[in-house]
């Protein structure tokens, strides 16, 4: 019995298959490439990828319920992360998250009725030195305030979120970000920043010492 | 163990564990060469048969190789010993007691306290050692993690996640010793579960080990939940009636009752395992359908009950002087069958004798007779081939600890398999066997371009029969090749009988019946002036024989109907015939039996099965009150009824009268070379029907299980995809199989199988291809969307 | 007198560095073609002589690392770039990553040649999406470029969402598709690493300061850095400081002379704890200002280099809420395979949380100190031992500021007080 999802690309999904020596080691990029199209990891997903990586289905459920960016259920469109790892926590993440809990009227891991924004308290992002870090779809915002924050979810909810601070010059949707994780090229590569200034702070007060 | 294999020079290692010396093969893991010396080191997670994980931690030690130490306590499980390897376990070091008391303690922190009303209760590891190996008191306060109490995994299998400690052996059993990766752990930390895909439970023929090696109560069985306390159950070694496969168990019985029956440990045979109709399947012996006292037909044609002596007086009267035949089924002990063996031969005077209840042919009567009677090819053989050729044979389905040998070999050492059939499978998916597809009925021509060597092994099973010349076939190429050739007959007790002489052919011990000095050795061991000369008839034949009046009376023993040929003119004939019938539960056979005798089951009696190999596998009697005897003594008690006395009083007589016989020594009977025959044509809707039964089926020693039926695989027809095209069917359309006896309609699966064949199973609910076709294989049939 | 070195982030400040030709405008893959004129060896040799050691935590002489791949087998080989960057505090990789990743993909071909593989992998975290587009499209670049594609091909493997797979067994497992839960050792990658086969793993940064070394000489490389600390690292400077960011040095620069560029503690502020290489290596204070930060001078006080991720705190925050939370962090990262990190974390997050409640009393001090005893080297990897790290070096340094969340019923600090934006939100 074929358990081909008819909303899955299976040609997509084939070439995603073809990077790898082994094509079990495509069942992470095929997860996010689910995500991309369903919005979260749905069960269709995972018979399609059992099948067409011709393991069990239980093998593919163990890896996808390892990993935290593998949604469950339908999340927002624009799924928002708070850090609250010390650093960032410490700095203002604490304040951010629970304001932006507050201020959305929902809980850690809760979507906006409207589905448009969904909240998730996540681990260190590596930007400490912009703390405070807020993600949206995986994209970067950072030094953030509560201000800013609320401002964010506020655009996101009304379809003209700011674009990150360092990322592409519009924030994508959350399907389209994990088209992207699934390593799928959307052409935004281009835009953005190359660096904030924390990046360059070393290096322009070497320039500054090399000119003395 | 032979010469050669001790010749091989085993490079021992010595190392010191807690002050001892100890000497091992290298390789032994530092857990286990402590084991050499009584030293316990606690474990979880490890498993002598699983790959080392060192996932619980529990089994910490401190090490040091050329009196360098590690800077921290090491697993155990996971280390070789080292030549200067010192070794301190819990008892010489106080850093490898505190580093194992700490990780009991963790292990204990989030377990909850229901060990009162847990099945493991008794007998739990986590029990046993937080007893030996940890703190007398608890410190961890706070809030336990907590789990929806069990759920089924299974039909068979529930899960309680509470008191799980994640050692994995579960899900490591099922993915290295089964393949059947149906349970995983899923989530990770301290939310880590085991757990299945939630649309796929955990369907796996070999599921019942893993509540077997569960170190807590984590995995329970549902037929055996809350039933018994492990203190009150008296536990006897038994043997597995199932199959020829030959698995150690034991059987565990509370106040006269079977309530669970467990693997045993025999490394040459089932190692640690069984499948679950062996751990499961039993119920049968206490159906309400069970015989409890002897049955005659009455001057109204009704069976009523009767006294013993009544019984038997109406039995002996019904066969002396009659020409009359014995069916043995496929089921009795070696001590039984060697009971009908000599029942046959002195108290009936005939060698109309066979325990092929089943589609057989005269070439496999001259094949066993030639070359199986006698001979031992053993699982060993399998460890140490270059290449497994499977011939008529589906071992997870059939013989299904064969299929985790195999599996074990293809796992561990990359095992060629090649299978000579007409649809792939899912053990040859698992095993990645070369899969030589041909159409039903034409595997003997497909095996003279197989190459083996003299150290490959040639697996055929019972279903070989159904195929003209291939028995010869195959023999042909084990002598061309050297390699060896085993007969895997799917029923326990076929190996047996046929060593035991409840055949045909062949006397006791491989005697052939046409051999005058054996007929004369035999005689002279019974007692008797004269045996018997001319070989008897097949089962087929006997029933052929009651309706040409050639026969008037049949003994029948273990014997379904819907297993024999031409079941119909199976019923006619033991309708017209006397019939004696020996019998656990009322049947087909009781139903049209002019006397029945009860007998007992196998929990009920002690006796041993002959296995594929040729091994004997003796067990005793696990209800040891029963008031039920074995075959093997009715048979005598009728015989002295009859005036013709056997003198097999108990199954010990039987038992050292058949081994005081020892094996025929001298010429075997020769090989009759059958030639194929000629391939099927095949045109428009028609197709070649070919099957084989289900490990988990209809079969009769399987009612009343239900939650084992829950894991049964689906009752499907298969056919190829240009089959399925050319008639407009995809897999989950309706099948119509049939030919002019009849019709089976079936979900159809499209799938690995030869143009011109259709597979279903064979004795599965709504198919029954012999009673409804009267063809199992190698008959055209037609194939039409339903 | 400090000094900076950007070698790897010597042209960062262009507006395209990330592109191709921003890339070869400053010599990029010169040293790759440079590379592919050696033998194999010889570059083996110079990075061993270069005195390069892993930068990814556990400084692993690189050069060393290529020499343990068997040669002649017959086997495929592997490399794979660990660019799992999540350890707390750490920030190196990603910006790197962002601003050039040609300079990795040309790395990977040096270290390709190097230990004979054809195929190089970079394993990125899955919570950095522009990172992944800018190095994907560097790697489609590179290929269109005729750079890869001749010998070795780059294959991107995008993660989602788990600390362990840092780990670089707990890496190759879920690159090859199971749940990244750390292997037994051994086999080691060097012998059975990616799908079973000789593999080195290394980290972005290792990868991206080979070109550098091979264009500009081992010598030169070793001539930075301290003894057995040789070369320049990304320091990554975070948390309460005026400025925080990258500072590309010598190994063996002290925390005072990177406070000092950076400016300085918070103004108004003074340090209290700060971390030299990520959240698992055990705090310092501000008695440890002058540790030269390189691997020996850190674990000589104490601590490791790890990361180089400086995360400073200043007074006003509470200890025993940082140690919390990264207690928290390890929890929620534990993989589940072995006892003590899985229960262990468990129970140490539900003591913690009560000791910053005010809630217990000094003996369970004691009893989560005996907690970490059992986890740290018990555990089947560094992340049980990493967790205890924060918990078991504050209790150390800070031991009165625990008891005093007890005598005060609860947390005696004002949580506001830490905030960046402190000032706007009074």
């Amino acid at each position: 019995m074929s358990s081909v999802d008819p909303t899955l690309n299976q040609e997509i999904m084939n070439s995603i298959v073809a990077r790898y020596p082994r094509k079990r080691s495509a069942i992470m990029p095929l997860l996010h490439y689910v995500q991309s199209v369903a919005g979260y990891v749905t069960n269709s997903g995972i018979e399609n990828i059992a099948e067409m990586l011709e393991i069990a289905t239980a093998e593919v459920s163990a890896v996808a319920t390892f990993y935290t960016q593998y949604k469950f259920n339908p999340i927002g469109e624009y799924h928002v992360g708070v850090c609250t790892n010390t650093l960032c926590a410490v700095m203002g993440g604490d304040a951010i998250f629970s304001a932006l809990k507050e201020h959305l009227g929902i809980e850690n891991d809760g979507v906006t009725a409207d589905g448009k924004v969904s909240l998730e308290h996540i681990e260190c992002n590596a930007a400490c030195d912009y703390a405070p870090v807020v993600m949206a779809n995986w994209e970067f915002y950072d030094n953030q305030t509560v201000e800013s924050a609320k401002s964010l979810v506020d655009g996101a909810r009304a379809g003209n979120p700011p674009a990150p601070t360092r990322g592409p010059n519009h924030l994508v949707t959350y399907k389209q970000a994990s088209a992207v994780l699934a390593g799928l090229n959307d052409g935004l590569a281009g835009e953005g920043v190359q660096a904030g200034s924390p990046t360059l702070l070393g290096l322009n007060l070497a320039r500054k010492m090399e000119g003395k | 163990m032979t010469t050669q294999e001790t010749a091989v020079a085993v490079e021992l290692i010595t190392v010191v564990i807690d002050g001892f010396e100890v000497s091992v093969p290298k390789g032994t893991l530092v857990i286990r060469a402590a084991e050499k010396l009584g030293i316990q080191i606690p474990r979880f997670c490890d498993h002598p048969l699983l790959d080392p994980v060192g996932a619980c931690r529990q089994c910490l030690v401190d090490i040091e190789i050329n009196g360098r130490a590690f800077p921290k306590p090491q697993a155990s499980c996971t280390i070789p010993v080292e030549p200067n390897m010192i070794v301190k376990t819990q008892l010489t070091s106080a850093v490898a007691d505190k580093a194992q008391k700490g990780v009991m303690e963790l292990l204990l922190g989030n377990h909850p306290l229901d060990c009162p009303v847990c099945d493991k209760g008794g007998e739990c590891p986590l029990q046993n050692q937080a007893m030996s190996n940890g703190n007398p008191e608890a410190r961890l306060g706070g809030v336990k993690r907590t789990f929806e109490k069990p759920i089924n995994i299974s039909s068979q299998v529930l899960l309680d996640r509470e008191r799980c400690v994640l050692c994995a052996r579960c899900t490591r059993f099922s993915e290295q010793i089964a393949s059947d990766p149906f349970i995983t752990l899923n989530h990770r930390g301290a939310l880590q579960q085991v757990g299945i895909y939630e649309n796929d439970p955990f369907k796996s023929y070999f599921s019942g080990n893993t509540i077997q090696i569960c170190p807590v109560g984590a995995l329970t069985g549902a037929s055996y939940r809350f039933r018994a306390r492990p203190f009150d159950l008296v536990s006897t070694p038994s043997a597995c009636e199932h199959c020829a496969s030959g698995c150690d168990m034991r059987t565990d019985v509370r106040r006269g009752k079977t309530l669970r029956r467990l693997a045993g440990d025999d490394p040459a045979v089932s190692e640690e395992w069984n499948c679950d109709k062996g751990r499961w399947a039993f119920k049968y012996i206490t159906s309400q359908n069970r015989l409890t006292q002897p049955l005659v037909r009455n001057s109204d044609g009704e069976l009523v009950a009767a006294s013993w002596p009544e019984a038997l007086a109406a039995a002996a009267a019904g066969l002396v002087g009659k020409r009359a035949g014995v069916i043995v089924g496929g089921r009795p002990t070696l001590e039984d069958a060697y009971g009908y063996a000599k029942f046959a031969r002195i108290a009936l005077n005939t060698n109309d004798i066979d325990f092929r209840a089943r589609v057989t042919s005269d070439e496999e009567a001259h094949f066993l007779s030639s070359h199986v009677v006698g001979s031992t090819v053993e699982y060993r053989d399998i460890d140490r081939a270059d290449h497994v050729l499977l011939v008529a044979f589906e071992p997870e389905e059939e013989s299904p600890i064969v299929f985790l040998r195999l599996n074990k070999n293809f796992k561990k050492r990359g095992l060629i398999v090649t299978s000579v059939a007409s649809k792939a499978s899912i053990a040859m998916d698992k095993l990645k066997a070369r899969f030589i597809k041909v159409a039903p009925g034409n595997e003997a021509q497909a095996l003279a371009a197989i190459e083996l060597t003299a150290k490959s092994v040639i697996l055929v099973g019972e279903r070989a029969s159904e195929s003209a010349g291939l028995l010869s076939a195959a023999h042909a190429l084990a002598q061309k090749t050297g390699a060896k050739l085993a007969w895997i007959p799917r029923r326990a007790g076929e190996r047996g009988a046929l060593e035991a002489g409840a055949f045909s052919h062949l006397l006791p011990g491989g005697r052939p019946v046409s051999d005058s000095s054996a007929r004369v050795d035999m005689a002279a061991a019974w007692g008797v002036s004269t045996l018997p000369s001319t070989p008897g008839r097949s089962a087929s034949a006997m029933i052929e024989a009651v309706h040409s009046n050639e026969l008037d009376a049949l003994v029948i023993g273990g014997v379904d109907i819907a297993d024999m040929p031409q079941s119909a003119r199976t019923t006619e004939a033991l309708k017209k015939a006397f019939v004696v019938s020996l019998e656990i539960s009322h049947s087909s056979v009781t139903e049209l039996a002019d006397v029945v005798l009860p007998v007992a089951a196998v929990t009920e009696k002690y006796g041993s099965y002959i296995n594929w190999e040729g091994r004997q596998r003796n067990f005793a009697a696990a209800v040891a009150d029963s008031l039920n005897r074995s075959d093997v003594r009715i048979l005598s008690v009728l015989a002295d009824a009859m005036g013709q006395s056997i003198m097999l009083g108990t199954v010990t007589a039987a038992a050292r009268e058949f081994a005081q016989l020892g094996k025929w020594e001298g010429a075997r009977a020769s090989h009759v070379q059958v030639q194929p025959g000629s391939p099927v044509k095949v045109s428009g809707d028609q197709a070649i029907i070919t099957s084989w039964r289900r490990l988990l089926d209809e079969g009769s020693l399987q009612v009343g299980e239900d939650n084992l039926a829950g894991t049964r695989r689906p009752t499907i027809a298969v056919i190829s995809p240009s089959r399925a095209q050319s008639i407009g069917v995809s897999s989950g359309d309706q099948l119509r199989i049939s030919n002019a006896q009849g019709s089976i309609t079936l979900a159809a699966l499209v799938e690995d199988i030869h143009d011109d064949a259709v597979w279903l199973p064979r004795n599965s609910i709504g198919s029954t291809p012999l009673q409804t076709l009267n063809a199992v294989h190698g008959e055209l049939v037609t194939v039409v969307k339903a | 007198m400090s000094t900076l070195t950007p070698i790897l982030s010597a042209h960062w400040d262009d507006k395209d560095s990330f592109t191709l030709e921003g890339y070869k405008r400053h010599g990029g893959y010169k040293a790759a073609e440079k590379a592919l004129a050696m033998d194999p060896d010889a570059v083996i040799q110079m990075v061993k002589d270069s005195g390069l050691r892993g930068r990814g935590g556990a400084g692993f002489p690189t050069g060393m690392k290529w020499g343990f791949i068997p040669q002649g087998d017959n086997k495929d080989h592997y490399l794979v770039v660990n660019a799992d960057e999540s350890e707390p505090g750490t920030c190196k990789d990603t910006p790197l990553l962002m601003a050039n990743p040609h300079v990795l993909i040309e790395g990977c071909i040096i270290a390709c040649h190097a230990i004979r593989a054809k195929h190089a992998f970079i394993y990125i975290r899955g919570e950095v999406t522009h990172v992944v587009r800018r190095v994907n499209q560097a790697i489609a670049d590179a290929y269109a470029a005729g750079i890869l594609g001749n010998g070795v091909d780059v294959v991107l493997h995008i993660g989602a969402g788990a600390y362990i797979c840092g780990e670089e067994t707990a890496l190759l497992d879920s690159l090859e598709g199971f749940r990244g839960q750390p292997r037994l050792r051994p086999p080691f990658p060097a012998i059975a690493g990616l799908y079973a086969k000789p593999t080195v793993v290394n980290n972005v940064e290792s990868i991206a300061s080979v070109p550098a070394i091979i264009a500009n000489g081992a010598e030169w490389y070793q001539a930075m850095g301290t003894e057995k600390s040789k070369g320049a690292t990304l320091y990554s400077l975070s948390g309460h400081v005026n400025n925080p960011g990258q500072f590309e040095a010598p190994l063996g620069i002290t925390l005072r002379e990177i406070l000092e560029l950076a400016g300085g503690v918070r103004t108004g502020h003074t340090l209290k704890f700060w971390t030299p290489g990520g959240s698992s290596t055990p705090l310092f204070t501000d008695a440890h200002l002058d540790i030269p930060l390189d691997y020996e001078g850190v674990a000589a006080a104490g601590s490791m280099l790890g990361t180089k991720a400086l995360q400073i705190f200043d007074e006003t925050t509470c200890v025993v809420r940082a140690v919390l939370r990264w207690t928290e962090f390890y929890k929620h990262e534990s993989c589940g395979k072995c006892t003590p990190c899985r229960e262990g974390t468990w129970w140490l997050v539900q003591i913690l949380r009560d000791l910053e409640a005010g809630v217990g009393t000094e003996a369970d001090l004691e009893k989560l100190l005996d907690l970490c005893d059992n986890i740290m080297g018990r555990s089947f990897c560094a992340l049980g031992d990493g967790a205890t790290s924060p918990i078991t070096s504050s209790i150390k340094y800070f031991r009165d500021e625990y008891i005093a969340h007890l005598t005060n019923g609860g947390c005696p600090f004002d949580p506001v007080q830490s905030t960046l934006f402190v000032g706007a939100s009074k």
